[in-house]
């Protein structure tokens, strides 16, 4: 009996993590923290180095805020995940200021505007605020597969069609590269391209339709 | 960037719009863009919003911040101010003009985490714009947030009689029309000499 329900915890706890990656992703089925997305995902690298630091962020303040819980009076509990969030945004934002200045040129803006990323604020109030630190952890290192998972394959697609490049590397035959569909790495190409990507999805998650 | 305020204006206006060319502040356009009253109210309080917070900011971060050296807690420092002025400025409605508070009034807690608030006070720094171009600034990012985000509400009321494919319907079919109308929008670059 004790095992089992130890048996139990253990694969409630592996949801926590797998989760995030399709059944509950935030890009995709729940649409939130879809700014980032769209913006950042022209290239593999760029893509790939936005997920890096909102990751940080959300696993981050995800532990923070659940060592924390029970201190924090359920009154004044958003001003204090912001403060918490916002002391992780400045950090990643000197820490890429200082290592990867050529991608804090590239991703500019949205550093900072990790801050108001819905999917951070959402996972601290939603699950970290009401469970233990390992439990958030996991569910923060789930949402942010989740997160990257989008971001890698927008970022792949965008780059293959747009610039014909993987990773910087050309990849497509030199007419391809001389004509890619440009469309792809303009913004009207990121919107249908997640407009397909979702309904894709949802023909995947309701086979009827 | 343009130092000209005109230019600032046409800029954010239409050629950067802050929605469909920077991909900023997505989640209430289509959040709220689902019908024409909502999308009003929706962009009423964040114009409102935008050029308060683009003040405050300005002088929080050049009066205060800068002297102290303290630019390192900007991003703390604002979303902070943001907060407490939405606060304010939905107190002081509720009180003192009741039809304007009915007409935005619950769209003002959505906007504290609206990213193209926070966004415009940023930008405002890093372009370094001095009062006057940030006012502009602010000024035309919300019109064009504005703009946008009543057109599309427009499409998309006609998309719910349209006949789709069920696995397009609702976030899908919303997308690419987005696309189509960013692409209309990418007919801007070159007004005046702006680009992107």
């Amino acid at each position: 009996m004790i095992q089992l329900r130890q048996m139990n915890k253990k694969s409630s706890r592996l949801k926590y993590l797998t989760n995030g990656i399709i059944l509950e992703n935030p890009t995709l089925i729940l649409m939130i923290g879809l700014c980032p997305t769209l913006a950042t995902s022209i290239t593999v690298r760029d893509g790939l180095g936005m997920a890096a630091a909102a990751s940080f962020v959300i696993i981050g303040s995800n532990v923070v805020a659940s060592l924390l819980r029970r201190l924090i009076p359920a009154t004044v509990r958003i001003p204090i995940f912001i403060i918490i969030i916002s002391t992780f945004v400045t950090l990643v934002d000197y820490i890429l200021q200082a290592y990867e200045p050529g991608l804090y040129q590239v991703l500019g803006v949205f550093v900072p505007l990790i801050v108001v990323n819905c999917i951070v604020l959402g996972r601290v109030e939603a699950f970290a605020y009401k469970h233990n630190v390992l439990d958030s952890m996991l569910d923060g290192m789930g949402k942010s597969l989740g997160f990257t998972l989008v971001l890698f394959v927008m970022g792949t697609i965008r780059e293959v069609l747009g610039s014909g490049t993987f990773w910087g590397r050309p990849v497509t035959p030199a007419w391809f590269r001389q004509y890619p569909i440009l469309l792809m790495i303009l913004p009207p190409g990121a919107f249908i391209l997640i407009g397909i990507l979702k309904a894709l999805l949802n023909k995947l998650m309701k086979p009827g339709s | 960037m343009p130092k000209n305020p005109a230019l600032i204006f046409l800029a954010a206006f239409l050629v950067n719009n802050i929605l469909l060319i920077r991909y900023i502040g997505l989640c209430p356009f289509f959040g709220v863009s689902t019908s024409l009253n909502t999308a009003f109210g929706m962009s009423a309080a964040v114009m409102f919003v935008m050029i308060l917070a683009a003040w405050v900011t300005w002088f929080i971060f050049h009066i205060v911040l800068v002297p102290l050296n303290l630019i390192f807690l900007r991003t703390a420092t604002f979303i902070l101010v943001i907060a407490a002025l939405v606060q304010f400025v939905e107190m002081f409605l509720k009180k003192s003009y009741r039809a304007l508070y009915s007409a935005m009034g619950i769209y003002l807690p959505l906007i504290t985490t609206n990213c193209a608030i926070l966004a415009v006070t940023f930008l405002n720094i890093d372009y370094r714009h001095n009062l006057l171009q940030a006012t502009i600034f602010a000024l035309g990012t919300g019109l064009g947030f504005a703009l946008v985000i009543i057109l599309f509400s427009a499409i998309r009321e006609r998309l719910d009689y349209a006949p789709i494919t069920r696995s397009f319907r609702g976030y899908p079919i919303a997308f690419i029309a987005a696309s189509l109308v960013s692409l209309a929008f990418l007919g801007f670059i070159g007004l005046f000499g702006l680009s992107l």
